[in-house]
């Protein structure tokens, strides 16, 4: 088991590397700042069972903080983009108890209040944002002789990764899993379920926010897309169509609602009409997502194996009950 | 002293909307335990199906004032029944994210077909123009939003609150299984309850019509404030949604015009206010989650 996740793993980091050579470079940091973005947000959806509709104030109040620190100071590539994930980390203690005060259903409309908030402030403040023209022109200084844009971003998104993955395979990674599936139960063998959502959401906004500093620097660009409030949702697609609660599927995810979205730009005007579409056909009939899909599979033929012609009731999948299958194990 | 009366009616016309569609959100919370996303999508429906019939077929503002909120209920029916109903055993968080995909999806085909731009749609001849009410002069159609919005809401409060059809809906929401016990159609009452919902946001949108521009983006934001409203009130009361809904919105009115750059986010403060001192809102349930 633990020989396969390793192939896994190295097989992922080999396509990302060759990736920006499969397809144009833009398309491919796309997909690696918004699949950190995506694992980000599972972190919180998946793990915690906590629906945020507000993470694009994170993402994108890091990609405005980085795209100004590069604009008005000399700092490094790198260091802006620290900062911009410090800012995001910032903005999430008050929104993040604030909502986490609230559970299930009143959550996700706290967290897209605040990050229709953070969009407000974003127009208003046109001095720092450019308000409708966006920031464009964001400078990449040179660092060297060899193109290193690539190597950067294939570093910092592999450290957010890693996090991630730590975060979810720690002691604390269970916690929340023990408390997503059942409070009362986790809070009786000693677990505050409002301070581990709290540690699991300021985690989430500081990921979002390395992505977005990311995203901000390999597009050169930021508008006020990257605080609307679709971003959230489409953030949400990505995790849901990857793969809740599985460490592969929010990338997953990112690469085949990029594609989509990339096919339809050249192909179509009606981009939100199928977007919309293929978001509300998820969310009805393919809930696992790509990456839950084959694990599934994947757990019923081995159990298959184990136990030749077991009962028609066991080998049935079990009932999806809570935001992730907890059946499902991380790749 | 009348510029802050003049702004107080211009709150009370932001809140005629925020309480017509928090009271949807609330009626059909009540009965399905789900938020409705597409909330905005319907409302900006409504508008635009008062607008296309007049283009089309030369029918105005008072047959549309029926017309709309009719068409849109019945668009609401079909969803409910269609889609929404699919997923009533899973957490309300999957409601949610298959509301916001219909909501992109209507957005965005109404963009296809009228493009971004806004419309105008003109206010009936009889309203044109402002009433002078004593102490301040403000235009008619707005007098009259409010009023329709304020008779509406009552309505609705009595309805539910004090008739027997009110009880049936209370006793669906309450205990749906006795409810069925006693022969009562529960799925039937769900989809009338969320039709009715859908048709009180079709309703705000052709009084909408005539003082906001019509364009296909018009629910998108005007929903998520409503959301904040709502966080606000809390989700338990029709009562409460009402008065939440005008009091934000004077609130906020006032709040602005004392200090005009705090105007989008004052509303996002109160909220924060609330959530800090009670978090199920005003006249939230401990239980609603």
């Amino acid at each position: 088991m633990t020989a396969r996740r390793w192939v896994v793993r190295i097989g992922v980091l080999l396509l990302l590397l060759v990736l920006p050579r499969l397809i144009y470079p833009i398309l491919a940091v796309d997909i690696l700042c918004w699949g950190l973005f995506a694992l980000a947000f599972d972190l919180v959806f998946g793990y915690a069972g906590l629906l945020s509709f507000g993470h694009a104030m994170f993402w994108g109040t890091s990609a405005y903080v980085t795209a100004n620190l590069l604009f008005r100071t000399g700092l490094p590539v790198p260091v802006a983009i620290l900062l911009g994930t410090i800012a995001a980390l910032v903005l999430s203690l008050p929104t993040g108890y604030l909502s986490i005060r609230s559970a299930g259903i009143y959550f996700s409309m706290v967290t897209l209040a605040f990050a229709q908030m953070i969009d407000f402030i974003a127009r208003q403040a046109e001095d720092y944002t450019g308000g409708d023209n966006g920031l464009p022109g964001i400078p990449r200084p040179s660092l060297g002789p060899i193109h290193f844009d690539n190597a950067i971003h294939l570093v910092l998104a592999a450290l957010g990764y890693v996090v991630a993955a730590r975060a979810i395979e720690s002691p604390f990674g269970q916690a929340l899993r023990a408390i997503r599936d059942n409070r009362t139960r986790a809070q009786s063998v000693g677990y505050n379920p409002r301070v581990q959502m709290m540690v699991a959401f300021v985690i989430s906004a500081g990921l979002s926010g390395l992505a977005g500093g990311l995203q901000a620097v390999g597009h050169g660009v930021v508008s006020l897309d990257v605080v609307h409030w679709t971003t959230s949702g489409i953030v949400v697609m990505m995790v849901l169509l990857g793969g809740t609660g599985t460490l592969l599927g929010p990338l997953v995810g990112a690469a085949l609602v990029l594609l989509l979205r990339d096919s339809l730009a050249s192909s179509t005007t009606a981009t939100g009409v199928v977007t919309g579409a293929v978001f509300a056909a998820t969310v009805l009939f393919f809930r696992r997502g790509v990456v839950g899909t084959l694990l599934m599979l994947d757990f019923r033929r081995r159990k298959a194996v184990e136990a030749p012609a077991p009962p028609a009731a066991e080998a049935a999948p079990p009932k999806q009950v809570t935001a992730a299958n907890p059946q499902v194990r991380t790749p | 002293m009348t510029l802050l009366l003049i702004q107080i009616f211009n709150g009370l016309v932001n809140g005629a909307f925020y309480a017509l569609l928090s009271l949807g959100l609330a009626v059909i919370f009540g009965m399905l335990r789900i938020v409705n996303f597409a909330h905005g999508a319907l409302y900006m429906l409504g508008a635009f199906t008062a607008y296309a019939i007049g283009e089309r077929f030369g029918i105005g503002f008072w047959p549309s004032l029926l017309i709309a909120p009719i068409a849109v209920g019945i668009f609401g029916v079909i969803l409910e029944r269609l889609l929404i109903r699919r997923l009533y055993d899973l957490p309300a968080s999957y409601n949610l994210l298959l509301t916001f995909g219909l909501t992109l999806l209507i957005q965005d085909g109404v963009r296809l077909i009228y493009g971004i731009s806004g419309q105008p749609y003109a206010p009936p001849a009889q309203l044109a123009g402002a009433t002078n009410l004593g102490f301040i002069v403000f235009p008619t159609f707005r007098l009259f939003a409010i009023i329709v919005s304020v008779v509406v809401c009552v309505l609705t409060w009595f309805v539910i609150e004090r008739t027997r059809v009110g009880a049936v809906v209370r006793a669906c929401t309450e205990n749906p299984t006795i409810t069925r016990a006693f022969g009562i159609d529960v799925s039937l009452w769900i989809t009338a309850v969320f039709g009715f919902g859908a048709a009180l946001a079709g309703l705000a949108g052709v009084l909408a019509a005539p003082i906001y521009s019509v364009d296909p983006l018009m629910g998108s934001e005007l929903i998520i404030t409503t959301f904040a409203v709502v966080v606000i009130g809390g989700l338990g009361s029709i009562l409460g949604s009402v008065v939440t809904g005008y009091a934000v919105g004077v609130l906020v009115a006032i709040g602005s015009a004392l200090y005009p750059p705090i105007a989008n986010t004052l509303i996002f403060i109160l909220m924060a206010l609330v959530l800090l001192l009670r978090p199920t809102g005003l006249f939230g349930l401990q239980e609603a989650r």
